[in-house]
This record gives structure tokens, C-alpha cells and sequence, in this order.
């Protein structure tokens, strides 16, 4: 019997008209893909995209070179040094991250007492050199301005979870 | 002079036309065979397919073909020359030629020979020479293994598509392919030989190498067969010559067991559309069926390849052969001389 069922099933193609059914099927479903460069799909709050330095609203510099990111990141991309300022208080004279070595972990934001270095939505900083990529303070002050907007939003939207 | 003109050069004139008017946008239909293909598959794996070169990725065909055309061709030193260049025209030169028989409508073929379906079943059997020409004259491991696959493959599908054909002809009563639409006025050939319809398409599947026959260009085991070494405008040869033999085997499907230019009822709203339109719908239809597959059917074993060709559709189609004319010859109903 069943052999019988077995050849029956085979004879009337029963695989077959159902896997090529599903197909059909799918053909009218709705896509699952976005037209990438034109439409994006939606982040989180807590997205870890591209690292960006942070200022108060007065302009003063968030970082007070404590260097905890320094010392937590996993990767050791983090390179931090420090001079008290004129006015005694201490402040980074050089903040580097190389971005090839970085993991995207988040260490660093979690552990930043002052939410200075916070890593920010952006994940097109694509470059064509790695020389692009070693990002020194400057870089990251000017990514902290261009991204202040949304990553302020963002942080309030996690605020009630951290 | 005038006798010259009249009977030389005029009709040469108006044939060079007249192919021209087939194969120019028969390359075009080509490209957007491509583009479709993309578009469905896409759709049945829930994604877009090219969307980014012109309105929804219509021009891509032609992105794609400007790619070709500016890319080096690159002849392997160990390669045949006359021989490695010679495979790619030889492909699609065949896949050209067989529209010359295919009727577009009542009267609207190039040649109107009373043998075309024999014609057609030469020309594909010579499409084996362009595989194997390229594999061999590639001198390599993986293109020899690939020509080898498609010529076995091509050889073994083409003696079951022989016997369809036969089963065919026997009700059609000719071999002349319009006489054979002409012949389905009453009922389309694909419902009295709905199995060997069936057996048809997976036929033509392992004819033109498409899958889940797609063997000879196996990327896990042969990287992509017969057109390895290949690049460049020798490629999109192959290329085009692949998709137009898909074409041209959805053509005779549509001729054979579909219909041709035959409206499917033979009342109003159906007759107002013209035959060559209703004939290109049902290749649409068929070069459907080839995506569908693809997007369906994993691979098979070459064995299970060998096997089902041999041993399964060969003794069926034959088996239909003879139920067919002994159908025929018992009721009396062979055109031309019983009735």
C-alpha cells in the first residue's frame, strides 16, 4: 500500500504541482527587500553605528578624558591623551579611533560617564582608503555636530531603559 | 539588367528585410528575456530583481550588455584560436536560424518548407557543436567536463523530444509547421498529448541547459562549464545565444502543442487580437514555465539526469507513439488517407 501511495504520488506529480504552486504563491507576496539606497529600513535607538564626540549645548567638550572607553574597548581602538587645560580642568589633547580595529560592541558609550563618545546612526562611512578610517578628535567632534539632532533624540527615547 | 534586378537582387532584398525584421527584435526580446527573468525570480524569492539602472531596472539588459562590450577578451595561451572564437558564433548562429520556419501567423514565415519541423530538429542537434567546440578548444579541466555534460544531456533529451514530436506529427499529419497550427483549429495539441507536454517542457529544460538540468554549467562542481574561459562579447554570444534557444524552444512548444497564432476559442473578444500577438503570449507563457522552474526545482544529480532521460521519458514518449498511431488507425482518423 504504501508503495502504492509512493507511486501515485509520483505519477501525479503531487511534489511537483505543490512546490511549483508555493512559488506562485510567494510571486505575489509582498517583498521582504527595500530598494536600498533610496529607501531605508528603520534603526533603533540603540542602534551602534558610526562613534561621534559629543559637546554641551554651550560648545564646551562633553570628554573629560577620564578614559574609561579607552580602557574597556575590547579592541584596544581607542587611543586617548590627555593635558589640563589653561583653565585646570583636564581635557583630551588626542582622541583617536581606528575604525577598522572597532568591533561595534558599545563598550565604550556604556561606559562613558558624561555620554560623550556615543556611537550615532550613521552605517554609510564607507571609504576607499583605511587611512580614511583612523578617525582622529577632529573627525569626531565634527560627526558629534553634524549628528547632535538625532542622537540627542535617541538617547531620549533609551532614556528609560538605561 | 531588369532580369537581374527582378530575379536576383529584389528578392534577396526583401529577405534580408524580412530576417531582419525577425531577428532584430528577436535580440531585443533577448535582452528583456533577461530582465524578466531577474524580475520574476525575484518576485518568487520576495525581492526586486534590478531597480536601480532606469525606471524599475529597465534598462538594465543594456547596462548589462555595455558591460560586456567594453570588457577585454581574453583567449587562453593552451586554447584552439579559430576554434575557441568559432564556438560562441556556431551557438548563436543556431539559435538564429531556427526562426526561419517558425510561422508568426497565417502566412507570416520566412520559409515556408514543408519539412520545417525536421529543419528545427537539425538545427537544435547542431547547437551540441557550439558546447562542445568551446569546451574542448578552452583547453580546460572544468569547460571539457561541462561540454561533455551538455553534449550527453543535449544528445539523451533530444531523442525524447524526437518521439514527442512523432506522436505530433502523427495527429497533425505534417511537417510543415504552419499545417501543424492549422491542424489544432479543433483542439490544441497539449490536451489529447497532455503528458507528453509535460515530458516536452522538462525536455526542452535539459535541451537548453536551464534548470534543474543545468548541470553543464554547475557552479559547485565545474565553476560554470563549457563557457569558463570565456569573457567579454565571446560570453554574451553564449549568453544570447542561450536565451535565445530559449526562445526558440517556447516557439515551437507554442507551435506544437499550443496553437501557434490559433486564438484559444474561436469567438469575438478572443479573435480581435491578432495572431502574431497570440503566438508571442504563448511564448511569454512558456519562457514563464522556464523562471517558474528555476525559482522552483533544485538541481538534479547528473545520474538522476541520465536516468530520467533514459529510462523514464525515452520508453514513455515511445509508449505514447505507438498508443497514438494505434489510436489514429483503429478510429480511422489519419489525416490524409482514412478520412
Amino acid at each position: 500500500m504504501a508503495t502504492l501511495d509512493r507511486m501515485a504520488r509520483t505519477l501525479l506529480w503531487r511534489e511537483l504541482i505543490s512546490g511549483f504552486g508555493m512559488t506562485l504563491r510567494y510571486m505575489f507576496k509582498p517583498k521582504v527587500t527595500i530598494n536600498y539606497p533610496y529607501e531605508k529600513g528603520p534603526l533603533s535607538p540603540r542602534f551602534r553605528g558610526e562613534h561621534v564626540l559629543r559637546r554641551y549645548p554651550n560648545g564646551e567638550e562633553r570628554c573629560i578624558a577620564c578614559k574609561l572607553c579607552e580602557a574597556v574597548c575590547p579592541a584596544q581602538c581607542i587611543v586617548i591623551e590627555s593635558e589640563p587645560r589653561a583653565d585646570g580642568s583636564r581635557r583630551t589633547t588626542r582622541y583617536d579611533i581606528d575604525m577598522t580595529k572597532c568591533i561595534y560592541c558599545g563598550f565604550c558609550e556604556e561606559a562613558c560617564p558624561v555620554d560623550a563618545i556615543v556611537m550615532g546612526p550613521n552605517y554609510e562611512f564607507a571609504a576607499e582608503t583605511r587611512e580614511e578610517l583612523f578617525y582622529n578628535k577632529e573627525k569626531l567632534l565634527a560627526n558629534g555636530e553634524r549628528w547632535e539632532r538625532q542622537i540627542a533624540q535617541n538617547l531620549a527615547a533609551d532614556q528609560p531603559y538605561r | 539588367m531588369a532580369e537581374i534586378w527582378s530575379g536576383t537582387i529584389w528578392p534577396v532584398t526583401i529577405t534580408v528585410f524580412q530576417i531582419l525584421l525577425i531577428v532584430v527584435p528577436l535580440l531585443l526580446a533577448v535582452a528583456y528575456v533577461t530582465y524578466a527573468e531577474r524580475k520574476v525570480i525575484g518576485a518568487m524569492q520576495l525581492r526586486q530583481g534590478p531597480m536601480t539602472v532606469g525606471p524599475y531596472g529597465l534598462l538594465q539588459p543594456l547596462a548589462d550588455g555595455l558591460k560586456l562590450f567594453v570588457k577585454e577578451t581574453v583567449i587562453p595561451s593552451g586554447a584552439n584560436k579559430v576554434v575557441f572564437l568559432l564556438a560562441p558564433m556556431v551557438t548563436f548562429i543556431l539559435a538564429l536560424i531556427g526562426w526561419a520556419v517558425i510561422p508568426f501567423g497565417e502566412g507570416l514565415v520566412l520559409a515556408d518548407i514543408n519539412v520545417g519541423v525536421l529543419y528545427l530538429f537539425a538545427i537544435s542537434s547542431l547547437g551540441v557543436y557550439g558546447v562542445i567546440m568551446a569546451g574542448w578548444a578552452s583547453n580546460s579541466r572544468y569547460a571539457f567536463l561541462g561540454a561533455l555534460r551538455s553534449s550527453a544531456q543535449m544528445v539523451s533529451y533530444e531523442i525524447a523530444i524526437g518521439l514527442i514530436i512523432l506522436s505530433v506529427l502523427v495527429t497533425a499529419g505534417s511537417l510543415n509547421l504552419s499545417d501543424i497550427v492549422r491542424a489544432q483549429e479543433t483542439v490544441w495539441f497539449f490536451i489529447p498529448h497532455f503528458p507528453m507536454f509535460m515530458i516536452f517542457i522538462a525536455s526542452i529544460l535539459a535541451e537548453t541547459n536551464r534548470h534543474p538540468f543545468d548541470l553543464p554549467e554547475d557552479e559547485a562542481t565545474l565553476v560554470t562549464g563549457y563557457n569558463v574561459e570565456y569573457s567579454s562579447m565571446a560570453f554574451a554570444l553564449f549568453f544570447l545565444g542561450e536565451y535565445a534557444n530559449m526562445i526558440l524552444m517556447s516557439g515551437i512548444t507554442a507551435v506544437l502543442f499550443l496553437g501557434g497564432w490559433l486564438p484559444p476559442f474561436n469567438v469575438l473578444p478572443f479573435t480581435l487580437i491578432p495572431g502574431p500577438l497570440w503566438f508571442i503570449l504563448k511564448i511569454c507563457f512558456v519562457l514563464f514555465i522556464f523562471f517558474w522552474a528555476r525559482a522552483t526545482l533544485p538541481r538534479y544529480r547528473y545520474d538522476q539526469l541520465m536516468r530520467l532521460g533514459w529510462k523514464v521519458f525515452l520508453p514513455v514518449s515511445l509508449l505514447w507513439v505507438v498508443l497514438t498511431a494505434g489510436f489514429m488507425v483503429a478510429f480511422d482518423l489519419l489525416p490524409h488517407t482514412g478520412g
